[in-house]
């Protein structure tokens, strides 16, 4: 029932067997750096060219106790010689570095897979402080799994007793003896990590000493051991030709905005607050300077915003970067945008909520806050990337939207996005969406009076008449303005049109169609979804439809305004099954827009659908259809 | 790559905004009072700062098209639509976050804030303070009339402690602020006040405020002949100014009163007093130093002022130079670029977006 199933082939000799996807899973304390350990292997695995899916999942306190539950860090892994399209909905193999992370992630792992445990860790004093009353390792109750004890702490001591560490620096590198061990495991290479390494620690020798040492000791211990009588290879996946490189969101999302503003030629400005998740598109347009972006790290949200919508209004590419909480302060000055009618770019990497809710935990509930979250009629164009690598495709979307169309968009990724990579194919430079702009030239010598809020015909789009040009002295602001001269007005009848102008002008976007998969073209029930629940409703569709279910999806990048197509291809299937990481917010706008009877699939987690539930969700919707046709 | 923080080359606040060359038209007020009808309510002091800020903009040199005005929301930001320049009218308090974004974006632009007691020091309190506190330069117009007018009426951040008015009936329990201690509290570096009854005195702060380099703060004490007439007007009777205004000069004895016989001095405590001159003779006066970088003084003699308007330092407080925000944050950006031998090529962004590992697939 799911896409991760461990298929040994058995076709290779006895020490290596190939698989064809597997879905690892590394868990520990807050501070044993399983996110970096995760990050490793991923790196390793893309550059071997298997496709693959990645899930970190972390506590929103920095040190959480060690040794507890709340403390638990993880990273999962799915890779495969196929397209992958989620992290994986269980483990086939979990690395427990000590038992708050066994008890927090067993639960998760199916019978019959694979745990490495770090019995060092199983001591009395960690044992009790998560309730085990005795070792799992020793007691029986782990005999429904294939157990591998390692006393990784202890190895990595001893490893490292000729660097003359105190004990403790010499624990830190467990970790890297873990990752040595599973890329042993998984026959991934080393030179990647092993050139990280040199670079991350090339100052500082004797901790490099270290963690390559551990590193090599991990690996040198699978290949040594009895425990470990099999190792895996999984083979590539077929992909087009060409260049990849595996990417998060967030940093996806952050080239997009460069690559805009770079094919705009127009610099990009963020100003931001620091928040989680997105506060890593800060940090890394504040290492881009050289392709002439700013950032100001401003006081607060409400100010970052003020400073991304002053740039735009001086003729540069204004962007803020915020999560929910943040969404919510920026709304008045998203109104502004909307008077004032310039370009903006506000991105929402969404999270749990209400309020500060769960910060390192995504969720897709902020739809109906970035549709109508402000007062007055005031419609913003909203768009929303799928996966990681979409991330930098739905940022040029969005810079082109609202440069052409003179609007704030609103982009909204999520936790999952942010956090999670994926392989991604480079684009090559030149083919990248030209977006050049042109600004309200100069009037000639006596030409009429400058009419700031006149509209180009086709877009509905005002002049963007920036500041420093003679002859187009004008003043705008959040109080109406009259329709062309963009004079103060109180007339009912104008504010009527302009209500509807702007309306209007987000109404036509250009927005391509919505594009249906049905491989067997006599679907009976769609999935729609949109966001970053792409990958598990694919993954989901898959199932079902190897179960035999004929089902349909389509996936919405642009959220407002939706593609034209959208009614017609709801009312083409007699259910229509919408998955989302919140209580129904798109099924509330398709119903009401579309009047169709769309059905929610909603939970709201702080983690992304399973393959398998989405499955489940198609197959019992599909049955209502047989069962009406049976009566 | 970081920045050396050295002192600013950079002195005036126009050094980079396009200024009229010798074959340009000389400009007058006509060319900055644009045709919109000026709605402020009649007796306002607000048609005196318009008046003498249309009066000395020709004076400037610079061009009409690289002026912005920029306000919040009040009687007071209405003034951008007065002015025939660029003009952006926004909302409650976010002038300055607006107004930074802007500077750092175009050095070119001649950027003004324009803001009243309410929207500077209540909504947009946060945002004033860390706008001075980075010295973005801009030039802070804070319209003071101790009371929210376009809200009608009810009392301000700044309105005195047992104000009554429609939401404080008996009394306000609020301690109010010192504009001027709050600005120099966020060590902006240039502080001033002044009234908007003095023209001439209004032309020259507001002058040095747009030609210095940095955030400045101009206090305008200004009449709201509705809901707070007359707050000032014992600084508008000849008789009570002489006795209760101070008026700064830099570098010169503090002095006040008939025939100057009032002067200020260092009080035991470490603050400052007022005294009779021929009882502390004249050695015992402070001399004004605005350009004291430690603003420790310009505070204390901040703190002269009450709400009973007792003695009311008028002029420029504190005008020192320190590097400007916006001429940083260009000054790294355009290091990277010179670091990368010019503007980011396409090259360049394919290196960016390819990173240190990527694979090859083949046909």
């Amino acid at each position: 029932m799911d896409d991760t199933a461990v298929v040994p082939t058995g076709a290779s000799g006895p020490r290596v067997e190939q698989i064809d996807s597997v879905v690892i899973r590394f868990a520990g304390d807050s501070g044993d750096g399983m996110q970096l350990t995760g990050d490793r292997f991923t790196a390793e695995t893309a550059s071997l060219g298997n496709d693959l899916a990645t899930l970190p999942n972390f506590p929103a306190e920095i040190r959480a106790p060690q040794g507890t539950l709340p403390g638990v860090s993880s990273f999962q892994l799915h890779f495969a010689d196929h397209d992958v399209l989620t992290p994986g909905d269980a483990p086939d193999v979990l690395v427990a570095m000590n038992p708050a992370a066994l008890k927090a992630n067993l639960p998760d792992l199916p019978r019959g897979k694979t745990v490495i445990v770090n019995t060092d860790e199983f001591t009395k004093r960690n044992l009790t402080r998560v309730g085990y009353p005795g070792s799992p390792v020793d007691d029986g109750s782990l005999d429904s799994w294939q157990v591998h004890p390692v006393p990784l702490t202890s190895l990595t001591v001893e490893a490292l007793k000729e660097f003359g560490l105190s004990r403790k620096d010499a624990e830190r590198s467990k970790n890297m003896f873990a990752l040595g061990l599973l890329c042993w495991l998984y026959n991934r290479p080393t030179e990647g990590t092993e050139r990280f390494l040199n670079t991350k620690f090339g100052r500082r020798p004797e901790i490099l000493a270290a963690n390559l040492t551990a590193f090599k000791a991990g690996w040198a211990f699978g290949e040594t051991t009895e425990g470990f009588a099999v190792s895996y290879e999984i083979a590539p996946a077929p992909a087009p030709a060409g260049t990849y490189r595996n990417i998060t969101g967030n940093t996806a999302l952050a080239y997009g905005l460069v690559a805009a503003g770079h094919r705009a030629g127009l610099p990009i400005v963020l100003g931001s607050y620091p928040i989680t998740p997105a506060s890593d598109i800060l940090h890394a347009l504040s290492g881009m300077k050289k392709f002439g972006v700013t950032t100001i790290q401003a006081e607060d949200e409400i100010s970052a915003i003020g400073a991304a919508l002053g740039a735009s209004y001086g003729g540069t590419i204004g962007v803020t970067t915020t999560s929910g909480p943040g969404l919510a302060l920026k709304s008045e000055t998203i109104g502004l945008a909307v008077s004032l009618e310039l370009p903006l770019v506000i991105v929402d990497v969404q999270r749990g909520g209400p309020s500060t809710g769960l910060p390192t935990k995504t969720e897709q509930s902020d739809l109906l806050q970035a549709m109508y979250g402000r007062n007055g009629e005031s419609p913003v164009p909203v768009i929303a990337p799928r996966s990681p690598a979409d991330c930098f495709d739905a940022a040029i979307e969005a810079v082109r939207i609202a440069t052409t169309y003179r609007t704030p968009v609103l982009l909204l990724s999520d936790g999952y996005l942010a956090n999670g990579s994926e392989p991604w194919q480079l684009p090559a430079v030149p083919s990248l969406p030209d977006l050049k702009v042109s600004f309200a030239p100069a009037p000639e010598p006596g030409a009429p009076a400058f009419r700031p809020f006149d509209r180009d015909p086709g877009t509905l789009a005002r002049p963007w008449a920036v500041p420093g040009t003679p002859g187009l002295e004008h003043r705008i602001g959040g109080i109406e303005k009259a329709d062309g001269t963009g004079e103060i007005s109180y007339d009912p009848d104008n504010h009527d049109k302009m209500v509807r102008l702007r309306q209007a002008k987000i109404d036509g976007i250009d927005v391509p169609d919505l594009e249906v998969d049905d491989p067997t073209g006599d679907a009976e029930v769609l999935v729609l979804g949109w966001g970053s629940t792409f990958g598990p409703i694919a993954a989901g569709a898959r199932v079902a439809r190897r179960d035999g279910v004929r089902v349909a999806t389509a996936h919405l990048r642009h959220l407002n305004p939706f593609p034209a197509n959208t009614g017609d291809v709801l009312r083409r299937y007699q259910r229509v099954l919408i998955p989302e990481m919140n209580l129904g917010q798109l099924a509330l706008l398709l119903r009401a827009r579309y009047l169709v009877d769309a059905r929610g699939y909603n939970q709201v987690r702080g983690l992304p659908f399973s393959s398998a539930e989405i499955a489940t969700a198609i197959t019992s919707l599909a049955s209502e259809i047989e069962i009406e046709e049976v009566y | 790559m970081t920045t050396e923080l050295g002192m600013p080359t950079v002195l005036s606040g126009l050094a980079q905004v396009p200024h009229l060359g010798p074959d340009d038209a000389k400009q007058t007020r006509k060319d900055f009072t644009s045709g919109a009808e000026v709605r402020w309510c009649p007796g306002c002091g607000d048609y005196a700062i318009l008046a003498a800020v249309q009066g000395f903009m020709p004076e400037l040199g610079i061009r009409r098209e690289n002026v912005v005005c920029v306000s919040g929301i009040g009687c007071s930001s209405r003034f951008p639509y007065y002015l025939d320049t660029y003009g952006l009218h926004s909302i409650h308090g976010r002038a300055p976050s607006i107004a930074t974004g802007l500077v750092t974006a175009r050095p070119d632009l001649n950027v003004w804030v324009v803001t009243g007691d309410g929207d500077a020091l209540s909504i947009g309190g946060n945002h004033l303070i860390h706008a001075l506190r980075r010295n973005v330069n801009l030039t802070v117009l804070l319209f003071n009339n101790r009371i929210y007018g376009l809200t009608k009426g009810q009392y301000s951040p700044t309105s005195e402690p047992g104000k009554i008015t429609k939401s404080t009936p008996v009394g306000s329990v609020d301690t109010p602020f010192n504009p001027i201690s709050l600005a120099l509290g966020a060590e902006a570096t240039f502080v001033a006040r002044t009234l908007d009854s003095d023209r001439k005195h209004l032309t020259s702060v507001l002058k040095q405020a747009v030609e210095h380099r940095g955030s400045a703060l101009v206090e305008i004490y200004q009449n709201c002949p509705i809901f707070n007439d007359g707050a000032f007007d014992v600084l508008k009777d000849r008789d009570e100014a002489q006795a209760r205004l101070i008026r700064l000069e830099h570098g010169e004895p503090i002095r006040f009163g008939a025939d100057g016989a009032k002067g200020v001095v260092r009080a035991a405590d470490g603050s400052l007093e007022v005294a009779d001159v021929s009882a502390v003779g004249e050695a015992a006066l402070l001399v004004h130093d605005a350009e004291n970088p430690n603003p420790a003084t310009q505070f204390a003699l901040s703190r002269l002022d009450d709400a009973t308007l007792s003695h009311v330092p008028l002029g420029v407080f504190r005008k020192v130079a320190r590097p400007a925000y916006d001429d940083l944050v260009r000054a790294q950006v355009a290091g990277a670029v010179e670091a990368n031998s010019g503007p980011a090529t396409d090259d360049d962004l394919a290196a960016l977006l390819a990173g240190q590992d990527t694979w090859t697939v083949s046909d």
